[in-house]
């Protein structure tokens, strides 16, 4: 069986290092022209032997549903899967901020180019410089496109659209739709996917929950997924597959994310082959609403526009336990203006999230847990006046004081970081193709353009390049130079597939122990949380390492799955999505030890400055960590792709 | 807090389904949420079946939760989904009844779980500017004044979720069709499908059965993301002039 327990024949940690991993689509060459040279270079599909090409996605946000409206509208056969009833709830859904593009309509210095430099750097140079510039070269296209589907934009009077400047950078170039600019994307990009739909080149499958990959002669030939309804175990074969499924946040059980955010279709195809790059690369969310008590559930995202004008403090003094409105200003600590002055409140997102871990690890947090510092608008409503203040932030405030009870016009708000986004993910060429032939990888769940730390308003750009722009080109050629033979229902590589879902199934509902999925999953978000979070070191990951194997060993023996696999079973769906969490967990905490250095949203206890910020350590760590997988619990094999910066040239990182 | 709760239970679609009373220990920083999976988290350990509900984001934008609580579709506050409910709005030996949405366009597929899929086929109908990627001019070619955007962007603030059909004593969607249309039909890019999109998508909004308006209002009521109720004028408005005035141009 696939799932039961074996003893681990070498320790975890013991890894070995084999040949590198090598981008072999990106062309070399000047970097402004490299994008064109590729589209150039990609061989096309003959438009009549598209219908009868056969490719599947799974997954129906930014990613996903941009790249099937479009591969529907070129002619393929396209079958989309989500697990949610509709696609137009896909996470994507619910980002808040905006979305970047170098378009320089503000004529404030910006172009394609800045847009490239601003974001190697923010990655803290652990991205591949050809994937970053065409992502800021399409970053154009994108905003033309969603202005043509109707996406009502934030405008000016003069009936031009509006930007505003967003996670630090110097230039307003993040377009927005109120604080709902995921969702007016996604609605777009949904919108153009039921078009096709109704055309009928798109056939969509919602609550289908993809749990294998099918590999035959090792390419990439279909998906097993499970109907969420009905229960029943499908399968799905094509010419080529998409995973557009998103980030894996959720392994630390509370974040950001959607609930049922998950890792699976990503860790299957990692266990079927596909390299799993710079898993330990998460980010950390400055401003997100403080746990209230054991029963929380999900975190959730104050914007970070609120930073332009909320000054973030806690107080100076150890124990002070008055509430903040009777501590006179000159007994508050605001940390971020004293650490950084010439950035204040505005520094990076790992910067902040820091900052804020370290006042409270010395006891100075504030509420009840102690885990929270305010985030005061006092001075700005005395600058501003309220009714401005309210313009800016009304519905930020209403959404807090929903949740916490407390009114921030009144009293300041309490925030604690959150993890929201993983920049690590499935490894992929510059074509967006994984090391297997045949499935390709969009948007979050892949590795690609943001290095160890993205910025603002950077996910869904690269969510609709990726889906919009890149795929739907560059999977052509894959398509055109194989001509690949139907497989039959009955392969034994699909009979294969259904039965390690069968039997996994089978074995989660047969365990019948005593302790819940939700339990165990939070136990594993805790470890993650405390050792592999806004602070790793080598003592705490090791522990880790011992702590995950144990809890996972005892779930495989102790979980409590209720009722059967024939009918819809949210405990069975979460199973399912926390035993990959698990061996995920194992993979980030090996990942993280063996990164010695700080970078980006990794920040390594062993690897400070002389006065504690991160130090980058770019003649031993200068590479992509990509790992394969050996089994469950067993030494993964590190493969690495040396990353060459030939443009933006590295520097560290300063915003004091 | 203690509260007893009366949660409709129902197996499958052909199930008739039934109320059953559970006590369930909650805190007052709980989501309503929240409060459903610690009785899910009781259930489960006692050997029962969990409640089946929808849910996703939990921040009341997914659009995927969908309960009718004491009679509200999400409940009693006023522009608030059930994700984004808190406990704190009840007290202590408060009963609560908890059903799914109801209407019949919407059949019931297990607890509070219902199949909402006649929403994306009336989107699928023309809720949308027959654009393919790619072909977009550039952004700044077509000015949008800044009144028609954000009326643009009232209408599109729509989360899909389905109350105001549960809402209505006539199961109608006239509100999330008149949301969209309000969308499409603010900006200069939905002008060109404006009439065949208003014909083809009530069409397929009777044939789903979804029921007619008849101006109750209870649907702008229970909206949570207070879609104003003028978005149904523009749908008749629309309607009329693409079939009395024969505006349909094409099909
Ligand atoms: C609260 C919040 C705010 C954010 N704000 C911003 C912002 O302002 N700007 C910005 O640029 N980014 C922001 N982000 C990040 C950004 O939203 C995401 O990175 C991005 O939307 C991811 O898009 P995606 O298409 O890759 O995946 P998702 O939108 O997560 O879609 C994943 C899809 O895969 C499907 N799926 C997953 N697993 C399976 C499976 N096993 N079987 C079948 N289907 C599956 C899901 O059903 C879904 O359709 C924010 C994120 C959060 C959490
Ligand atoms: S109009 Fe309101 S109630 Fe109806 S689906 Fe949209 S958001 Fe929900
Ligand atoms: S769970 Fe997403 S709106 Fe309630």
């Amino acid at each position: 069986m696939t799932d039961a327990h074996t003893t681990t024949p070498v320790n975890y940690s013991d890894y070995e290092t084999g040949e590198p991993v090598v981008d072999k689509a990106g062309p070399s060459g000047p970097i402004e022209t490299r994008w064109e040279r590729r589209q150039f270079g990609v061989k096309l599909v003959n438009p009549a032997n598209k219908r009868s090409k056969k490719i599947i996605v799974v997954g129906s946000g930014l990613a996903g549903g941009a790249a099937s409206a479009t591969l529907g509208e070129a002619g393929y056969q396209v079958s989309t899967f989500c697990y949610q009833d509709s696609p137009r709830r896909a996470h994507s859904i619910a980002a808040q901020g905006g979305i970047n593009a170098a378009k320089n309509y503000r004529n404030d210095g910006d172009s394609v180019y800045r847009l490239f430099y601003d974001t190697v750097k923010g990655g803290d140079f652990r991205a591949r410089e050809s994937n970053v510039h065409r992502l800021a070269e399409i970053s154009r296209n994108i905003i033309d496109q969603c202005v043509a589907q109707g996406v009502p934009f934030a405008r000016e009077y003069g009936g031009l659209l509006d930007t505003r400047s967003f996670g630090g950078v110097q230039v307003s170039r993040t377009f927005y739709a109120r604080g709902q600019t995921g969702q007016q994307l996604l609605l777009g990009a949904y919108q153009a996917l039921e078009r096709q739909i109704h055309a009928g080149t798109v056939t969509m499958f919602p609550r289908h929950e993809m749990l294998e990959l099918i590999v035959v002669d090792g390419r990439a030939r279909g998906i097993v997924t499970r109907d969420m309804i009905s229960g029943e175990v499908e399968t799905h074969l094509a010419d080529a597959v998409v995973l557009a499924s998103g980030g894996y946040g959720n392994v630390f059980y509370l974040s950001t994310n959607a609930k049922g955010c998950n890792v699976t279709a990503s860790w299957r195809a990692h266990r079927k082959g596909a390299l799993f790059a710079n898993p330990c690369f998460t980010q950390i969310h400055p401003t997100c609403i403080p746990v209230s008590g054991d029963h929380q559930s999900k975190l959730t995202l104050m914007s970070e526009s609120l930073r332009n004008d909320g000054r973030v403090w806690v107080p100076k003094q150890l124990g002070d336990d008055r509430g903040p409105n009777e501590i006179p200003h000159d007994e508050r600590d605001y940390f971020l203006e004293r650490k950084y002055p010439a950035f204040g409140n505005l520094v990076p997102r790992d910067i902040a999230s820091r900052a804020a871990k370290e006042v409270c690890d010395e006891k100075r947090g504030v509420g009840p847990s102690g885990l929270g510092v305010y985030l005061d608008f006092d001075d700005a409503i005395q600058r501003l006046g309220r009714p401005a203040v309210e313009a800016k932030y009304g519905n930020l405030f209403e959404m807090y004081e929903r949740i916490t009870g407390e009114d921030p016009y009144k009293v300041p708000m309490r925030i604690f970081p959150a993890v929201h986004y993983t920049m690590g993910g499935l490894w992929v060429d510059y074509d967006l193709q994984s090391t297997i032939p045949g499935l390709y990888v969009a948007g979050e769940a892949n590795f690609s353009d943001h290095g160890a730390n993205r910025l603002g308003a950077s996910a869904l750009m690269q969510g609709l390049a990726d889906g919009y722009f890149v795929l739907p080109n560059t999977i052509g050629d894959y398509i055109a130079t194989n001509n690949l033979d139907p497989v039959p229902d009955d392969a034994p590589e699909v009979l294969e597939a259904r039965r390690s879902v069968d039997d996994r199934v089978e074995t989660l509902l047969s365990i019948n122990g005593t302790r819940t999925v939700d339990s165990f999953h939070r136990e594993l978000g805790q470890i993650m949380w405390d050792y592999c979070g806004m602070e790793r070191t080598e003592e705490g990951l090791r522990k880790a390492l011992d702590l995950i194997p144990e809890l996972r060993r005892e779930f495989w023996n102790n979980v409590k799955v209720p009722g059967t696999g024939a009918e819809l079973n949210q405990s069975l769906e979460k199973a399912g999505r926390v035993a990959d969490f698990f061996e995920l967990a194992e993979l980030m905490c090996l990942d993280a030890l063996h990164r010695n250095e700080s970078c980006g949203g990794h920040f390594r206890g062993e690897s400070q400055t002389p006065d504690g910020e991160a130090a980058r350590d770019d003649d031993n760590f200068g590479y992509a960590a990509a790992w394969e997988f050996t089994g469950r619990g067993q030494a993964p094999v590190l493969h690495k792709e040396e990353l060459e910066f030939e443009y933006v040239h590295p520097t560290q990182r300063s915003y004091k | 807090m203690k509260l007893n709760l009366k949660v409709w239970r129902q197996r499958d679609s052909v199930d008739k389904g039934r109320m059953v009373n559970y006590e369930v220990d909650a805190d007052e920083d709980m989501s309503f949420l929240e409060m459903l999976d610690v009785l899910n988290e009781k259930l489960i350990l006692a050997g029962d079946e969990p409640v089946a509900f929808d849910h996703d984001c939990r921040e009341g934008i997914c659009g995927a939760c969908s309960m009718v609580i004491d009679g509200q579709p999400h409940g009693p506050q006023k522009a608030t989904t059930t994700c984004q409910l808190h406990m704190r709005h009840y007290s202590d030996g408060d009963s609560i009844v908890v059903e799914p949405f109801r209407a019949g366009a919407f059949p019931v597929i297990k607890d509070l779980v219902v199949d909402r899929g006649a929403f994306d086929k009336v989107i699928q109908a023309g809720g949308y500017v027959s654009v393919n990627t790619g072909s977009a001019p550039d952004a700044h070619a077509t000015p949008v004044s800044k009144v028609a955007a954000d009326r643009s962007f009232a209408a599109a603030n729509c989360i899909g979720c389905g109350a105001c059909v549960a809402a209505c004593p006539n199961g109608s969607a006239s509100l999330f069709l008149g949301a969209k249309l309000t969308h499409l039909g603010e900006m200069p890019q939905g002008q060109p499908e404006r009439y065949e999109r208003v014909v083809n998508m009530v069409e397929t909004h009777d044939d789903a059965g979804f029921g007619g308006c008849t101006n109750t209002g209870a649907c702008a009521t229970a909206c949570p993301k207070e879609i104003p109720l003028d978005v149904i004028s523009q749908l008749n408005r629309d309607y009329l002039k693409a079939t009395v005035a024969g505006r349909r141009n094409r099909g």
